[in-house]
């Protein structure tokens, strides 16, 4: 075992330690079922029937964008159960023990992925149910699901470092709720974002959620030729920018949750 | 003898608040030193720094032969340690419980699981090993979080506050476990608010207030510390509990404890029964009835009393803010 495989070992036992807990946990499991299936059915029947998308039907549009805004939910568990942790005496024996300091929270995210793993496909399924569909070959539709737990895990960083310098789960909640609503609604993922008043446009455009969408969109060929794509550059070459943004926001949050789960631990 | 544990002049300051103000102890191989003092006294910041859960502002200490803040690495899988808040997950059975220690410990996973349901067995938790700790009694709950202190086998143990909270039953088990740990010749470091508890399971004790270390020694060379015996007399009458101040105020030889609920009068004298005598004479001129008299030797209480200058219960409340800040 060495420096660079220790983190990763102990990291997987804390995650089997997190999966066990999401197991035991029916309302954790519950509504990372329920969720999805009520968002689909959701807006795909309130807003679908309001909501017309040029060239296409407005579920294959939405569900990519639908997919994007479960992820960055999901993601919050991270944060969320880092914070319950935090109040216990757990963290003081992991702090204890001769292991990684990064491997309390490789243990978090990658059982949160897990967990994003299952509602993303409860999600599919749900989709499949009310018409939507791939159009493009069984690998480009992989990628696409690959993306999107890409995005889940980097972002699951992010709200683990927000949660480690909050440290309470309200003011968590709070600021995770305050972030993350703006940031999936001023976005394409509901709707055509071009049609948007100018200085709402550009931040639709330029939002990571937006390109995420638009990635997934083109992955799974829910696009329409009828339906002209932004010209903003992020929109332009979505999958090789989204990439860039999980590349940035791992190269960021990780160390960055990292220093501060060691200064808060510590004090 | 070797020292296990080891430290001189720890600092530790949060804000304006000095936690430890020059902390300093030294533990034998195979002995037992119990941290005594009332909440806020810095007995669990001490432990915190000794387990490398905190680094101090100043000072330096070696446990296990590792230093705390250079070797802290090493020092991890030397030491275990079992704190005031149990440190256990409470959705995990008992069983996976120690067995996720077992692998952080990088035991591999036979011999996690191996050695948890040996530790299972020993704290007489083999029925509820495969129940969810969420179920457990607080007695239950800090054996198996000791349990977690022993996965493996650490040469030195460090518990921080082991009983407090429980049942009287429920700490009476607790302390037959721990007292046969000891006999194995681990090395221990435990803090209490419990005079009791410090004189039935420590070899040595050290009186901690403010920061730091008043006075060590066993119970007895302490309790001789604060002088021979004491001579208790309870009276009929509030109003005559003035009196038999100033009547024997002569005879001590420290502070006299007045307790108005109980109507008696603690004075700290060199010879227990001759002074007796004499103080039941001397009450008699007065006219003053004596309900209760007798010779007894001065508790840990006395002895914290005589040493800090107050009770080692008495201002709980307003450190307990304090304590919460610090262990937070």
């Amino acid at each position: 075992m060495n420096a660079l495989t220790l983190p990763i070992i102990d990291g997987l036992t804390i995650a089997k330690r997190n999966a066990i807990k999401i197991k035991r946990s029916p309302d954790l499991l519950g509504a990372a079922v329920m969720f999805p299936i009520v968002f689909v059915l959701m807006f795909a029947y309130v807003f679908g029937s309001v909501i017309e998308v040029p060239g296409m039907s407005y579920k294959e549009f939405l569900l990519p964008g639908i997919f994007v805004q479960s992820v960055i939910i999901g993601a919050q568990t991270t944060g969320y159960t880092l914070t319950l942790d935090l109040q216990k005496g757990i963290f003081d024996r992991f702090r204890s023990l001769p292991i990684a300091r990064s491997a309390v929270l490789i243990g978090q995210t990658v059982s949160d992925l897990l967990m994003n793993i299952s509602t993303l496909v409860v999600m599919a399924l749900m989709g499949l149910v009310v018409g939507w569909r791939v159009h493009t070959s069984p690998l480009e539709a992989l990628a696409g699901f690959g993306l999107l737990l890409l995005f889940a895990y980097a972002f699951s960083w992010v709200t683990a470092t927000v949660a480690l310098a909050l440290r309470t789960p309200e003011s968590f909640n709070n600021v995770a709720t305050m972030v993350s609503f703006p940031l999936m609604f001023i976005s394409n993922a509901f709707i055509d974002a071009s049609k948007l008043p100018g200085p709402l446009r550009l931040v639709a455009e330029w939002n990571p959620v937006s390109t995420f969408t638009q990635a997934a969109r083109e992955l799974f060929g829910n696009t329409s030729t009828a339906m002209k794509t932004s010209d903003a550059w992020p929109l332009q070459h979505a999958v090789p920018v989204s990439l860039l943004w999980i590349a940035i926001i791992l190269i960021v949050f990780v160390p960055l949750a990292t220093r501060l789960y060691k200064k808060t631990v510590s004090s | 003898m070797t020292d296990a544990i080891v430290a001189e002049g720890l600092v530790k300051k949060y804000g304006n608040v000095t936690a430890l103000d020059g902390m300093g102890l030294s533990v034998p191989a195979g002995t037992v030193l119990a941290l005594l003092g009332p909440n806020g006294a810095g007995k669990t910041t001490t432990v915190r720094v000794l387990t490398t859960l905190l680094q101090p502002d100043a000072g330096r200490a070696v446990v296990a032969g590792c230093d705390i803040v250079r070797d802290a690495a090493r020092l991890r899988s030397l030491i275990g340690m079992s704190g005031q808040y149990a440190a256990v997950d409470d959705h995990l059975t008992g069983a996976e419980n120690l067995e996720m220690v077992g692998r952080l410990y990088h035991l591999g996973a036979k011999r996690s699981k191996k050695r948890a349901r040996e530790l299972l067995e020993r704290f007489d938790l083999t029925d509820a090993a495969d129940r969810p700790v969420k179920g457990y009694s607080g007695g239950m709950r800090r054996r198996i979080d000791l349990a977690g202190a022993l996965v493996a086998d650490p040469p030195v143990l460090f518990l921080d506050e082991p009983t407090t909270g429980l049942d009287p039953r429920a700490r009476a088990q607790l302390w037959d476990v721990i007292s046969e740990l000891v006999a194995g010749g681990s090395t221990l470091l435990l803090t209490t608010q419990y005079m009791e508890e410090a004189d039935r399971l420590a070899d040595q004790i050290m009186v901690v207030d403010q920061g730091r270390a008043i006075a060590q020694g066993t119970a007895d060379q302490l309790k001789d510390r604060v002088g021979g015996n004491r001579i208790e007399l309870t009276v009929t009458d509030r109003t005559e509990l003035e009196i038999t101040r100033q009547t024997l105020a002569w005879l001590a030889v420290g502070a006299m404890q007045t307790d108005a609920e109980g109507l008696s009068v603690t004075v700290p004298v060199t010879d227990g029964p001759e002074s007796l005598r004499q103080a039941l004479g001397r009450l008699a001129e007065q006219g003053i009835r004596v309900r209760d008299a007798g010779v007894r030797r001065p508790t840990m209480d006395d002895v914290y009393l005589t040493l800090t200058g107050h009770r080692v219960a008495e201002d709980r409340q307003h450190t307990d803010a304090q304590d919460q800040e610090i262990t937070r």
